[in-house]
């Protein structure tokens, strides 16, 4: 039974396309057939974050008018060879992509994928809901910051009613993940902590992905954090969130910084 | 600004955005959810009506006012005289 997963949050900049690669990563490297979609049309990124700009010949929009095949669209990573890429189309807008071409195209990606994961675009546009159209199960991506869970709240919202399976009465499963989080300033009362985040939002954690310049690192050389630095917090953080997504039971490690009075006064004066 | 102030400055603002946010989106979420709301009610009030006996769906009305301080629902149901004559 294959799955299809939307990674979505409202608000731009919060980790969604750096969180789609990572957990589609992590995903395939657990032995799953995961492709990865980009439904930002006219800003791809995923392809870029993934490392495979250069190989993009068709795209999502090409396949979902019909001018090109699935086959000839998708883009086969290199390193983990169960996993694969359809980019956006770089030259089009949302409006390009109909209900119909796209619910074609992720029936036949359900075919021959277990996992199929909908990197969304910021907004609640025509591009955002059709990347939560179809989906089985939504990953809300926030920041502990407050238009971040303002806006996630939002989309939570509209996946509760805009979906096909709201629609049709079925439940759609939705997780948080918390990207950005540190737990250091959270626990000085500088940041909201992961409770604060899961009382407002009241859905389930999937995973807590701490503040971490390896997140960077990752990007910069487009390879997704779990196959390029697999043993940093980050990269722990993401394999841990795919492996309950496959539903494993696994413990949340409290990344909680222990300091002494003269460091915390110290580290406050050096940051103000 | 003290210099007991510039220390504090920035200490435990969290708990002021989670609270700030928990007022907005109990705001936002009754709008939002509102306009969905009187119709669903309309639909399930009459479907546990007509459980009992038959009803024009025009006689139930369901009504949502949100004021700033106060909303109301008003919900009207109007009762079928030869319905309520047989039970």
């Amino acid at each position: 039974m294959s799955k299809v997963v939307v990674v979505t949050s409202g608000k731009g900049g919060v980790g969604k396309t750096t969180s789609s690669a990572s957990l589609g990563a992590a995903l395939a490297q657990a032995g799953n057939k995961v492709v990865v979609v980009d439904f930002d049309v006219g800003l791809r990124n995923l392809d870029l974050v993934m490392g495979a700009e250069r190989r993009v010949v068709f795209d999502l929009v090409n396949v979902v008018q019909g001018d090109a095949k699935l086959p000839q669209a998708l883009i086969r990573d290199k390193r983990i060879d169960t996993l694969s890429l359809l980019p956006a189309s770089q030259t089009r807008n949302k409006d390009a992509l109909t209900e119909e071409g796209v619910g074609r195209v992720i029936d036949e990606l359900r075919e021959s994928f277990d996992w199929v994961v909908c990197d969304s675009p910021a907004g609640i546009e025509t591009g955002a809901m059709m990347a939560m159209r179809f989906a089985d199960l939504a990953v809300v991506v926030t920041n502990p910051e407050v238009s971040s869970v303002r806006d996630s709240d939002r989309i939570i919202g509209m996946l509760d009613s805009k979906t096909l399976r709201a629609e049709n009465g079925e439940r759609l499963e939705k997780q948080l993940l918390l990207t950005r989080f540190d737990a250091a300033r959270a626990a000085r009362g500088e940041m909201m902590t992961v409770d604060d985040v899961l009382e407002i939002l009241a859905i389930p954690l999937l995973g807590i992905i701490p503040e971490s310049p390896d997140v960077l690192s990752a990007s910069n050389v487009g390879c997704p954090i779990t196959l390029h630095n697999p043993g940093s917090a980050a990269g722990r953080a993401y394999r841990d969130a795919a492996r309950r997504l496959l539903g494993e039971d696994i413990a949340f490690s409290a990344p909680r910084e222990r300091r002494g009075l003269i460091s915390r006064l110290f580290g406050r004066k050096a940051a103000a | 600004m003290s210099f007991l102030g510039f220390l504090v400055r920035g200490r435990r603002s969290a708990p002021v955005a989670r609270d700030r946010l928990q007022i907005l989106l109990q705001h936002e979420r009754a709008l939002n959810g509102g306009a969905d709301l009187a119709a669903i009610l309309q639909q399930e009030i009459l479907a546990v009506i007509a459980k009992h006996f038959p009803i024009d769906r025009d006689r139930v009305v369901v009504k949502l006012d949100r004021g700033d301080q106060i909303s109301t629902l008003e919900i009207d149901i109007e009762m079928p005289e030869a319905a309520l004559a047989r039970n």
